[in-house]
């Protein structure tokens, strides 16, 4: 785990994602300009390291209603704007970059953030970026495959020689700036099934897990297959850091926090999903059982212990400001967070001196 | 409510032919409805590759939006070696898991002999069901013996309709009830 900046002693690592999107808020009508979201989510960063969250991130998206589009951008911004939480890529889409661009970008946020920077690195869920960006997205598979294994060969070599299909050969190539370590922590994106899972098993790289919804326990299958992968490919598991995203919002009452919330992720995936969240099934994220983090401060205490004895993760990475939901209540969420939630996270997951 | 009839064959007659009554029978029934006909002959779409619905662009970016917009869809399909044609099932592979969430949809089978009574049963229900369609169980099997020069010619085929008009209607308003009440109690 060291290699990965974990340390278990300290517990589950709790920490936000942004995908960055750019939405009207459902309940105005109003959209905030794309320059306020920016400086918002650099705000964002700065609250959650003030409530003492272990880690911040900020993905790509390349389409409308999104904002983050140059994330590595942004997240040099937050390194400037903080001193101690860890930052990261939510997700890197490594099949339509450079391996060597994006690696020479988060080397050199590690180094002006002191060794806080890590990449997880995906495929894309939606696919106009390449289109955009001069990829064919009939090369999905492969374009990813190869630039993923690219950037854990220059994560790993600082000179290196290298050969591939989608971009010209490295001939003793030196990629500067090493990070502060000499390495980063690089993940890979996994979308929630088992057959995607299995695939960061065979490479032996820490799983970031992402989860829409439904019963924890499903995605319990899939760390099961990713761990199993892992070991039957000759990697050590005890090694390997595994991350579970989700949806999260803390209220009074559990009621409060869907009323609160439904409308934000129903809108916001109308968008840029091309459909609504059922409601039948958020309405379900009531239950115990059910990997959505919505509920008071207690009953998202008690999920995420329940997830964690489930998981056995290492990292929980929440969603909260999906769909145009305002600066205010994240504030809030935060503060929340801070003073209730990851006290108990702590001291049931961590093995401290008083345990 | 937006009513679509998908007209689901890019050859032939027969299926438009029934689909044309269709659109004349909910005119004069229920001019209130926004009722659009698409003829899957009159657009290019392309295969199914997986992505996003809203990642296609041209004929299949607007068609499949439509389908997505709908509240009540009905289908006409043709029997293509006892099963639906290619040109539909891509419109169902075209969209997402659930794309029929909370909508209603009937269908119609033309076909060249009562032989294929059971191909919608078989090969359309199964998929409609599986994108959660509150299907509309009874549906109108028009044999080509109920054609001439492109016409209905036998009047059964038009009281069917009728009725599977009618169905499809009150079938769209009792699940919007049971939506509304379902959804009501959810209280957010």
């Amino acid at each position: 785990m060291e290699q990965y900046r974990i340390d278990q002693k300290k517990g589950l690592e709790f920490g936000l994602y942004t995908l960055g999107d750019h939405l009207a808020n459902p309940f105005t009508g109003k959209r905030i300009s794309a320059q306020q979201r920016l400086q918002e989510i650099i705000e964002l960063a700065k609250l959650a390291e003030q409530a003492g969250l272990d880690f911040f991130s900020v993905g790509e998206s390349h389409q409308d209603y999104f904002t983050t589009q140059a994330h590595s951008v942004v997240l040099a911004a937050i390194a400037q704007a903080t001193k101690t939480i860890k930052l990261g890529s939510s997700s890197t889409i490594i099949s339509t970059s450079d391996p060597v661009r994006v690696y020479e970008d988060f080397a050199t946020i590690d180094l002006i953030s002191n060794g806080r920077a890590e990449i997880i690195a995906g495929r894309a869920s939606r696919i106009g970026l390449f289109e955009l960006l001069g990829y064919d997205v009939q090369d999905y598979e492969a374009l990813y495959e190869e630039k993923f294994d690219l950037l854990l060969q220059i994560n790993e070599k600082e000179r290196l020689s290298w050969e591939g299909d989608y971009r010209a050969p490295l001939k003793d190539a030196h990629v500067l700036p090493r990070p502060k370590d000499n390495t980063l922590p690089i993940w890979r994106a996994v979308g929630g099934t088992p057959a995607s899972a299995m695939k960061a098993g065979y490479t032996g790289v820490p799983m970031m897990l992402a989860t829409l919804g439904g019963p924890a326990s499903a995605f319990k299958n899939v760390i099961d297959a990713y761990r199993e992968t892992a070991e039957r490919s000759g990697h050590h598991t005890d090694d390997l850091p595994v991350g579970v995203t989700g949806f999260f919002h803390v209220a009074e009452t559990s009621q409060e926090a869907l009323q609160q919330m439904y409308p934000y992720i129903n809108e916001g995936m109308k968008l840029t999903n091309g459909q609504g969240f059922p409601k039948q099934a958020f309405a379900q994220a009531k239950d115990k059982r059910s990997v959505i983090n919505v509920g008071s401060p207690q009953e998202v205490i008690e999920k995420i212990l329940y997830q964690h004895e489930l998981f056995g993760h290492q990292r929980y990475l929440a969603q909260m400001d999906f769909g145009g939901v305002p600066f205010e209540q994240l504030a809030k969420n935060i503060e929340m967070i801070g003073t209730k939630i990851l006290p108990a996270i702590r001291k049931h997951t961590g093995m401290n001196q008083e345990d | 409510m937006k009513i679509i009839g998908l007209s689901g064959s890019i050859v032939g007659s027969k299926t438009r032919t029934v689909m044309d009554a269709v659109a004349k029978e909910i005119a004069e029934k229920y001019p209130e409805a926004d009722f659009q006909l698409i003829d899957l002959k009159d657009y290019d779409l392309q295969f199914s590759d997986g992505r996003n619905y809203l990642d296609y662009s041209g004929d299949t970016a607007w068609v499949t939006r439509q389908v997505m917009e709908a509240d009540v869809m009905i289908i006409g399909t043709p029997v293509f070696q006892a099963s639906i044609p290619a040109s539909l099932k891509n419109i169902f592979d075209l969209l997402p898991v659930g794309a029929f969430q909370d909508k209603t949809v009937s269908f119609f089978v033309t076909a060249g002999s009562s032989k294929h009574y059971l191909v919608a049963d078989h090969q359309l229900k199964p998929t409609l069901s599986y994108m959660k369609a509150q299907i509309v169980q009874t549906f109108v099997y028009v044999e080509e013996k109920s054609f001439q020069q492109k016409k209905i010619v036998d009047d059964d085929v038009f009281i069917r309709l009728e009725r599977l008009i009618e169905d499809t209607m009150d079938t769209y308003e009792a699940n919007e009830i049971i939506r509304k009440k379902k959804e009501d109690s959810y209280g957010f």
